[in-house]
């Protein structure tokens, strides 16, 4: 790796989900001469999927912007240098000049790339795995409704240093079958149990995002043995209510600019919502019975508004070590839904993000996860 | 997911209809291959192999391979469209539309209006169009514009994989006459298309760039050279968006207008001939409902009037490429 020299340390273009082969540099957050201090916003990168912050990832000064706004540049290349004031400009000059870009990872990305299907009740159960030889207690991510295994790309790989990590596509999403029974979380719960059984997996760390959150705490409610703990983030199954401009919203877009106005709601920053992302939910819902399996599940689980199930008892009975995460901006589930949880569960406030925090804020996501997982 | 080529993706969209509705069928030239002769069915499957296949899996009766007489097998196809069938009839090359002309505009495509709207023509004319195929001036033309002027009939232009599939399944879906139009320089081309079917509506554009800076509208094959010139513009600091309007007829204006009105500044790249072409419909469009947007004179980057040359040097020159997309870019972003 030439990402450290002594005390000189690169900032580089970051690999933000296992499509992105380059990004451009929208802006710099922080100016040549600069004191940084590490996790602080140093630079806004875009790739085809995102936009998103470029984190320091380490303090110092920033010596260097090597890279300009609007350029376009592998993932790995140089943006800029961070070190301490005392290096000579030199010392600097000589690391740019000899800073040489790793070629990137073929045969890791492959294996993260590992792409799966599990038997469920009415067909396949289409699954993304990173890191599926490793020997930990594996962890299952649960998108929520309408979204698909793609929503944890910058999740997926962050948290399978240590072990497996599995991201289902629920039943009537992404590449899974599109043939739904009653569509209710017992049937989304089957999934997952489904995803275990076909990765051999006895136990699970299970987070899950809106809807997702809630079909996990589902399958803590019918086989708490195969549990190892929850994460909701921006979780359903807490409140009474949903935003119910949404799961129609979504439901009735056909053309681009409608499936553009829900996908905003999702974001505290509406400008996230690129025309890659818009292109990938439509192509999603363009699939046969894509749209009917959809309205089965959103009128079983999110019926007019409501949410048909809530399982604040179960999280105050069960001994499973359960995290929140809930955007401050959340417009879809509102934040006040985290209010008066049981003691066991503990809540973390994402500041300035809306329903997505494990893509508009996922650096702290991926922490919190990493280390939620590890307290066991 | 697997990646497969504009040929395949065709393939799989004309066998996943058939599979699902009976009522589907193929005919044309070669489609099924030289059939009757022991040991060849199947040895073609059309002048490029994009229907091969199908005669083994669905038999003669739906895979039928027609004289050379477009008059008489577009006419047949036609009829059997009014009277039930779901007909996918391949004409070879656009440029022999000239002789079926009748049974195309003055018949498939007004018998919905001629009957007060009791019959439907579920129709589907696959042909393939477009330069660079060193095939000289009479295999070689971008004639979309003369379809997408006729009322009545659906004009369609896949410029990927996924949306070749996409769209030949909704044209074959639909109750109208569509003129689906295959560029032949693209069947080689490969992107991600799922298995499963899926459609994709008429008259809604694709961005498959997103810019700020100026919008370039590209049809068909052009669309590729549209993103390498946004691509290479963003290098230098220009955000293009690229809008493909996937179908001539109908026609997404309110997406172009909408990036007009974004951007305020438009470039047409259109591998037609430049007089009544749909660079020149687009034009008249951005100019009546946009004018106030517009921040640069529009540029087209068309071919010359002129056949398309058999000579490789020259038919280089005729066709619109990236260079003059990046030229015609720089020169509206300095005005």
């Amino acid at each position: 790796m030439s990402e450290t020299s002594g005390e000189i340390r690169a900032v580089t273009v970051p690999k933000w989900g296992l499509a992105m082969e380059e990004g451009t540099l929208t802006a710099w957050l922080a100016g040549e001469g600069a004191t940084i201090a590490k996790g602080q916003e140093l630079a806004e990168i875009e790739s085809t999927k995102i936009a998103n912050v470029l984190e320091s990832p380490a303090a110092g000064v920033l010596r260097r912007q090597v890279a300009q706004p609007g350029q376009v540049l592998p993932v790995g290349a140089l943006l800029g240098v961070i070190a301490p004031a005392g290096v000579p400009d030199a010392d600097i000059d000589a690391f740019v000049a000899g800073f040489v870009v790793d070629p990137p990872d073929e045969e890791g990305a492959e294996a993260g790339l590992a792409e799966g299907e599990a038997a469920g009740a009415r067909g396949p159960i289409a699954y993304k795995a990173a890191n599926p030889r490793a020997e930990a207690v594996p962890a299952i991510l649960v998108h929520g409704f309408g979204g698909d295994s793609d929503n944890f790309m910058f999740n997926i790989e962050a948290l399978a240093a240590d072990r497996p990590v599995y991201a289902i596509d629920l039943p009537g999403h992404g590449r899974s079958a599109k043939a739904i029974g009653s569509g209710d979380m017992a049937e989304l719960a089957g999934a997952i149990l489904a995803l275990m059984d076909a990765v051999d997996a006895p136990r699970a760390h299970l987070v899950g995002h809106s809807l997702g959150a809630a079909a996990c705490f589902e399958v803590a409610s019918q086989a708490p043995e195969r549990v190892a703990s929850l994460a909701g983030v921006a979780p359903a199954g807490l409140g009474p209510t949903v935003n119910d401009a949404y799961i129609s919203g979504f439901l009735a877009a056909e053309r681009r600019k409608d499936v553009k106005a829900a996908l905003q709601m999702l974001f505290a920053d509406p400008d996230l919502v690129s025309a890659a992302m818009i292109e990938g939910v439509q192509r999603a819902l363009r699939l046969d019975g894509a749209r009917e399996a959809l309205s089965a599940i959103a009128a079983a689980t999110l019926p007019g508004g409501s949410q048909a199930r809530n399982y604040r008892a179960m999280l105050g009975a069960t001994s499973i070590r359960t995290l929140v995460l809930w955007g401050e901006r959340d417009a879809i589930l509102p934040p006040e839904q985290g209010e008066g949880l049981p003691d066991a569960v503990r809540l973390v406030r994402v500041p300035a993000v809306g329903h997505m925090p494990h893509m508009e804020a996922a650096a702290l996501v991926n922490e919190q996860l990493a280390a939620h997982f590890a307290a066991g | 997911m697997a990646k497969k080529t504009y040929r395949q993706a065709i393939n799989e969209a004309i066998a996943s209809e058939m599979r699902r509705d009976p009522r589907v069928i193929v005919m044309g030239e070669d489609n099924a291959g030289g059939a009757g002769a022991p040991g060849e069915q199947d040895a073609w499957g059309g002048v490029l192999g994009v229907t091969k296949g199908l005669i083994g899996e669905f038999g003669a009766e739906r895979v039928l391979d027609t004289p050379i007489t477009e008059s008489a097998f577009i006419g047949a196809a036609a009829g059997a469209a009014a009277t039930g069938l779901r007909p996918v009839a391949e004409l070879m090359f656009i440029d022999f539309m000239g002789v079926c002309f009748d049974q195309i505009f003055n018949q498939a495509a007004k018998f919905r209006y001629m009957f007060g709207g009791r019959a439907v023509t579920p129709l589907v004319i696959r042909t393939m169009y477009g330069a660079g195929f060193r095939a000289a001036s009479q295999h070689s033309q971008s004639l979309y514009p003369i379809f997408t002027h006729i009322p009545g009939l659906k004009v369609v232009l896949p410029s990927s994989p996924y949306d070749a599939k996409g769209l030949l399944i909704q044209a074959i879906r639909d109750d109208d006459p569509v003129i689906f139009c295959e560029h032949k320089v693209l069947y080689d081309e490969t992107g991600e298309v799922p298995d499963e079917a899926y459609t994709i509506p008429f008259g809604e554009a694709n961005l498959t760039r997103e810019g700020k800076d100026l919008t370039i509208v590209a049809f068909g094959r052009m669309v590729n050279f549209a993103n390498q010139a946004a691509d290479q513009l963003r290098r230098e600091g220009i955000s293009a968006t690229v809008v493909d309007p996937r179908t001539t007829s109908p026609l997404d204006s309110e997406t172009i207008l909408d990036c007009v009105a974004e951007t305020g500044r438009l470039v047409v790249v259109d591998e037609a001939s430049p007089r009544c072409s749909m660079a020149a419909d687009i034009c008249r469009l951005v100019a009546e409902e946009a004018f106030s947007h517009l921040k640069a004179p529009i540029r087209t980057i068309t071919p010359p009037h002129t056949p398309v040359p058999f000579s490789p040097q020259l038919e280089d020159l005729y066709v619109p490429g990236v260079p003059r997309i990046l030229d015609a870019a720089r020169a509206v972003m300095q005005h």
